[in-house]
């Protein structure tokens, strides 16, 4: 369980320019399920997976790991459960240009300090789960949109992580780059992974793998659709 | 340090060699500066402390002290008497009396040394009309062992010899001008009369009596000046240490660009390079990490580059003569020795060196990224 307990992210704090992207947000989700937070552009869903991922802490409030409270360690302790804990998926794929991508899809996992050889085993297995194997010795620039997605979501797998986070992961692609990346997300889902993520995409809303829905607004929850409601809600 | 350690390091150092491919060019180009510019100091200073030493190695069997007359503050000929006065002073192994002088040839339009060899060379005893010629007037006069050479003295009279040798390069730093004769050719040549000498050298049994004859010499003679081997040798250091200074500064437009590219790399990252940075950061890596890696590409650059820079400096020096710098670092003369300078190294030189050019260049590739990466990972997601 991942639990939110009046978090609030501000940013330029007291300066002029003083931000309040994230507003007293409370909320419990659940593991091993898929929730998308949804809002418009600027409602803090953005921030709040950032929290979330320990790639930002909350100005005030705390963030919960399976009762671990991981927004407040040391910067060293936060890289560490991003980097085991959590992969990350962002919208505009973030890859290292010039790289290959084999080397993107490796760069993770090289400060843990596993045998080289296997890490290049291990990337080349998932590269071959994604159907990418072929490319692993292309640079990362030469790529269509899908297949750079395809090496962010390989990039994301490959410490393992337990959670992986996708923000606005459909925001580039077209219809059917869409329902690949569904695809992808709901093997992972089978395997276990609990996904996060942020999308105003009407069809990552309505896909099937999606167990809940967060609705965001001027940076506060508005309200949380459970699977059940949501079908309710269709009808 | 621990194999998951060292696997970290070697995946980091794989990762900054892959990240340095993408711009080739640039760590080409700053890579060449560097080099030439490590190049160029070690070949000064390689060239200088290798002379430095040869200098000293030459002058150990020089005589300890030599004594000079001073008329007018200027240096004169040295009386025959002054020989037996000097010569009794408890300690003083050996006294004897040296003929040498300048004089400037038309012809080649250098100055030569003419000089009689003193008693204990014995690799140089002639008899009238003969000469032993420094490697440097055999050279630019084409004189080879057995031909007739002649020069004209001051007065306009010629002098005929005919060369018994060539004097081997080992002592041509040196000797290079210098011709050796007879006495008697001497003494006609300048026109000199029997009962002077140019300067008077004392050998001593113990060195370390050196200032003690000194100061007892000085109250038997006031008139003299006397020069130690130590005040020559510490002459040699200072010429050669103000050469140094002076090519040093001349190659101070290759520091300067050096230091521009140092600067350049210091003074801020590329929008793209923060971008990486927190991109990394968002996919797990530490601000160690990322540090580390930039740790790697600096030493990696600067160890290269240093390394490669000195062994070409090594080359240059040793190998090839220092064709680049011996016509400001060496000689005296006009003749400039044709030698080659055995090799030596100086551990503490290189050592300063590496210190200023390796640890400011690190220096600068990790700060800037320092800054970078304590920034939040946060902005790769805006």
């Amino acid at each position: 369980m991942i639990e939110l307990e009046s978090v609030c992210k501000i940013y330029n704090d007291g300066q002029p320019n003083e931000v309040r992207a994230v507003r007293d947000v409370s909320l419990k989700i659940p593991l091993d399920a898929t929730t998308v937070f949804r809002g418009p552009s600027g409602s803090g869903k953005t921030s709040l997976l950032s929290m979330i991922g320990c790639l930002s802490r909350p100005t005030s409030g705390r963030i919960h790991l399976e009762g671990e409270c991981i927004s407040g360690l040391p910067e060293k302790f936060m890289t560490d459960i991003r980097r085991r804990t959590f992969g990350f998926i962002f919208q505009r794929f973030n890859l290292l240009r010039g790289l290959t991508v084999m080397e993107n899809v490796m760069a993770p996992a090289l400060p843990l300090g596993g045998d080289h050889a296997d890490l290049r085993h291990r990337a080349m297995e998932i590269l071959h789960r994604l159907q990418l194997d072929h490319k692993a010795t292309v640079a990362s620039e030469l790529l269509s949109g899908g297949e750079a997605q395809r090496v962010a979501i390989a990039r994301a797998l490959i410490n393992d992580p337990a959670i992986i986070l996708a923000d606005e992961p459909t925001a580039n692609l077209d219809t059917a780059l869409t329902e690949e990346f569904l695809g992808v997300m709901a093997d992972l889902k089978q395997q276990g992974k609990t996904i996060l993520m942020t999308s105003h995409d009407p069809r990552i809303w309505q896909a099937k793998l999606v167990d809940r829905i967060v609705s965001m607004k001027d940076g506060a929850i508005e309200d949380v659709l459970e699977q059940s409601e949501r079908e309710n809600e269709k009808e | 340090m621990n194999s998951t350690a060292l696997r970290r390091h070697l995946n980091l150092i794989d990762f900054t060699l892959s990240a340095m491919r993408r711009r080739l060019w640039r760590n080409v180009m700053l890579f060449a500066v560097y080099l030439v510019l490590v190049f160029l100091l070690a070949s000064v200073m390689s060239f200088s402390h290798a002379i430095r030493r040869e200098a000293a190695l030459m002058l150990s069997g020089a005589p300890e002290i030599t004594v000079q007359r001073l008329v007018m503050g200027r240096h004169d000929l040295v009386p025959l008497s002054y020989l037996d006065k000097v010569g009794n002073i408890r300690g003083v192994q050996k006294a004897y009396g040296r003929l040498w002088g300048y004089f400037y040839d038309q012809g080649t339009r250098a100055n030569y040394t003419l000089m009689v060899p003193g008693p204990d060379a014995k690799d140089y005893q002639l008899t009238k009309g003969q000469a032993i010629l420094g490697e440097g007037i055999a050279r630019v006069r084409g004189a080879k062992k057995g031909r007739i050479l002649t020069i004209t003295s001051p007065t306009g009279k010629p002098l005929v010899m005919r060369i018994k040798d060539v004097m081997m390069p080992d002592s041509a730093l040196v000797g290079s001008d210098l011709i050796l004769v007879t006495e008697e050719d001497f003494r006609r040549f300048f026109n000199l009369p029997p009962n002077v000498y140019t300067d008077l050298v004392l050998k001593v049994r113990n060195t370390r009596e050196v200032s003690t004859i000194v100061g007892k010499a000085s109250y038997l003679l006031p008139d003299a000046r006397f020069v130690t081997r130590d005040d020559i040798l510490r002459t040699y250091e200072a010429i050669f240490s103000w050469r140094e200074g002076l090519l040093l500064a001349l190659l101070a437009a290759v520091i300067v660009a050096f230091a521009i590219l140092v600067f350049d790399k210091a003074s801020g990252l590329s929008g793209e390079e923060k971008r990486e940075i927190g991109v990394l950061k968002a996919v797990g890596w530490d601000t160690s990490d990322i540090l580390a890696m930039k740790f790697w590409e600096g030493a990696l650059v600067s160890l290269l580059a240093f390394l490669g820079g000195v062994l070409a400096a090594y080359a240059h020096v040793f190998l090839f003569d220092a064709g680049l710098l011996k016509p400001v670092l060496q000689g005296w003369g006009v003749l400039y020795p044709d030698f080659s300078l055995p090799p030596s190294i100086d551990g503490l030189q290189l050592a300063t060196l590496a210190i200023f050019t390796i640890v400011p260049f690190t220096g600068a590739t990790i700060v800037p990224i320092w800054r970078a990466a304590i920034t939040d990972p946060e902005q790769v997601m805006r």
